[in-house]
């Protein structure tokens, strides 16, 4: 359908194109004729309101809730592209895209090693699982992905035991273990200290162009530390799309989303 | 299930120490384990041999009696143990496991009741109540029973097919938490309201009794009495193993992980209805064979084996043994039930307040049931002593 949403010129190759999509919950449109394109390699934020539909959003992506219209595609290297609005949530992981959800959600009676045992690529169905032996691959993977998020030293305690900021880099690890093309992550800094947040934005930085990035987040000075292009949804819609600067100077970003906060603090 | 890797050398010195820890505990916890398992083996087949050998009176004899009594209360403890692989480590409260207890008894049941043969009160080749409600021949679904190889397999795949079709269904749709529990109890409630019915040639209330044999046996002799323990009691090592088996397995990291964050582990690539599935599945027939056990020994079986007030019973048991222990079912399910004995002949009107007292008090205080208790104690006494030294 709206072939003319589509970027006609690109350098670099697109992982991920949502276009025309939206979305209805009891009548309330969440998503509305959403257009969006990442490319490969990408690191990008969304920002927006309340019940702008982010999450919604997310939920697209990873066949959580289904589009009413439109089209989720995510384009493989060798130039395949799969339906995502088709797929289960075990399939579109196990195509390459993985989510961080906004509360981390660990195993937290499972040792941290063991949290990431549970995430590494291997086959994931039920006999698999039950005859899997850990190789000195899989173990040498996992201390490595247990040094770039920092918990190489807590990798045998409980994982119900770690602190906020740390669950939330644990399961940013569970992500990184499984080696996804496509990370979605949602709010990521929330509940940290401001030294753990400028750690967890150093981490997300560093992984910028082995992996594509989708970030959701709400702390405007961390967004300022990561963003490269931002993306403000407004009531289901993306309203502008640009560098951080340039977005924040827009008259009507300012209006639903920066206005607002502005708003808040005059009244104060 | 020992491990079969060693640390590799090529690991740098301080993670191939973490490393080396985790073979460790591993191993040496196994090994605790299985002399634990030695142990209570070996006590628990004290009791036949006592009833076999030991002296006729006096604190060290064992009567017929208590040795089926005993092989009851252990069908007891691996139909805590089947829903314990649900709930304690999946998360699933299932309330529809005395329903598959009571169809592995029914299975059983129907081969028993074929075993009399014309030595009935109306000595007629069909079953007594048959004859009473006016069959002149056989159900074809119960002329399989007369091979006891078919009927284990029953004893196996009927629970293991209900428990297949019902939990494809409710975990397809999604269904979780208190909605799953309620579903499993109604299924629970409409299967004995048929099992109740006379027509559907189960034998209605009354159900199955009477027994005469099993497999050529007298199944009220001394000998059968103590066979049926110990084939109770090997069931219970089996699904002992079975559960560690499993929890050693990636697979019983999964199923914890299922119960910790199943939205997790579904957006980590895995299909968790497959694995709900399967445990549902594995513990149905679990449930099954427990009942196939309870039968004989008990010599009877009727739709009360089913009620939904027998579900919450095994939830009981759990809770009070501990619930996600290996051990904790176990110790539950024989305690209340000792308790149950002792009461319903001393109080028989007090019985259900005290099950209820019990079940309050553990959820109140003892989170982990008896087995937590131990852990409790040295948590709390650990936190005084910090709490001395901090005051010294």
């Amino acid at each position: 359908m709206s072939t003319h949403h589509t970027p006609l010129y690109r350098d670099t190759p697109l992982i991920l194109s949502v276009s025309g999509v939206t979305k209805a919950f009891d009548g309330f449109k969440a998503i509305d004729d959403l257009n969006f394109y990442l490319e490969e390699g990408e690191l990008r934020t969304i920002i927006g309101p309340n019940g702008a539909g982010k999450s919604t959003f997310m939920d697209i992506i990873t066949g959580r809730t289904r589009p009413d219209v439109g089209s989720v595609t995510m384009h493989e290297k060798d130039g395949r592209d799969y339906n995502l609005a088709k797929l289960r949530e075990f399939e579109i992981n196990r195509r390459g895209i993985g989510r961080k959800f906004q509360t981390p959600s660990i195993y937290k009676s499972h040792t941290v090693y063991d949290n990431l045992i549970l995430s590494l690529n291997k086959k994931r169905g039920v006999f698999a699982t039950l005859f899997y032996r850990e190789s000195r691959e899989d173990r040498e993977r996992i201390m490595e992905v247990l040094k770039t998020v920092r918990l190489d030293t807590r990798a045998n305690d409980l994982a119900g035991m770690l602190s906020h900021g740390q669950k939330q880099w644990l399961e940013i690890g569970m992500l990184l273990a499984q080696d996804p093309r496509l990370l979605l992550i949602d709010e990521p800094a929330a509940g940290m200290s401001d030294e753990e947040t400028e750690r967890t934005g150093e981490l997300l930085m560093s992984l910028e162009n082995k992996h594509s990035l989708i970030v959701i987040e709400h702390d405007m000075e961390f967004i300022r530390q990561i963003a490269r292009k931002v993306t403000v949804l407004h009531q289901g819609h993306v309203l502008k799309e640009g560098s951080f600067e340039s977005v924040k100077a827009d008259p009507e970003v300012i209006q639903v989303y920066l206005g607002r906060q502005g708003k808040r603090a005059e009244n104060n | 299930m020992a491990p079969g890797w060693a640390v590799p050398d090529a690991l740098p010195q301080s993670r191939r120490l973490i490393a080396q820890a985790y073979v460790m505990k591993f191993s040496t916890e196994m090994k605790k384990e299985m002399g634990i398992l030695c142990l209570v083996t070996g006590l628990l087949m004290l009791i036949p041999l006592f009833n076999a050998v030991g002296p006729e009176s006096g604190p060290l004899s064992v009567s017929a009696f208590q040795v089926s009594l005993w092989g009851k209360y252990l069908t007891y403890a691996v139909l805590a143990m089947s829903l314990n692989l649900l709930w304690g480590y999946t998360g699933l409260l299932c309330l529809c496991q005395s329903l598959f207890f009571a169809l592995g008894g029914y299975a059983m049941g129907m081969y028993l009741m074929l075993m009399i043969g014309e030595r009935g009160a109306y000595k007629s080749v069909l079953p007594d109540f048959m004859v009473f409600l006016g069959y002149q021949k056989l159900p074809l679904h119960w002329e399989p029973f007369y091979n006891f190889a078919f009927t284990v397999g029953a004893v196996l795949w009927v629970p293991g097919l209900l428990a297949f079709v019902f939990g494809f269904l409710a975990f397809r749709s999604r269904i979780k938490g208190v909605y799953f529990s309620i579903l499993t109890q109604a299924l629970t409630y409409a299967a004995c309201l048929m099992f109740f019915r006379n027509d559907f040639t189960f034998g209605g209330n009354n159900g199955f009794t009477d027994f005469k044999d099993i497999l050529g046996c007298n199944i009220n002799s001394d000998a059968t009495i103590r066979g049926l323990f110990i084939a109770t009691t090997a069931l219970m090592v089996c699904t002992y193993l079975i559960t560690s088996g499993l929890l050693a397995s990636k697979l019983g990291k999964v199923q914890q992980a299922i119960r910790d964050s199943e939205n997790r582990v579904l957006f980590s690539g895995y299909s968790t209805t497959s694995f709900k599935l399967m445990i549902f599945v594995l513990s149905a027939m679990i449930a099954g064979a427990a009942g196939a056990l309870y039968v004989p020994q008990v010599g009877g079986i009727n739709p009360s084996a089913m009620e939904a007030a027998k579900s919450l019973e095994v939830v009981v048991w759990v809770a009070v043994g501990g619930r996600g222990t290996k051990w904790g079912p176990v110790i539950g399910a024989i305690l209340v039930n000792f308790i149950k004995s002792y009461t319903t002949h001393a109080f028989p009107d007090y019985w259900l307040i005290i099950m209820g007292g019990m079940f309050v008090c553990v959820v109140l205080f003892m989170p982990d049931g008896i087995v937590g208790v131990y852990k409790q104690a040295k948590s709390y006494f650990a936190r005084q002593r910090s709490l001395e030294t901090t005051a010294a």
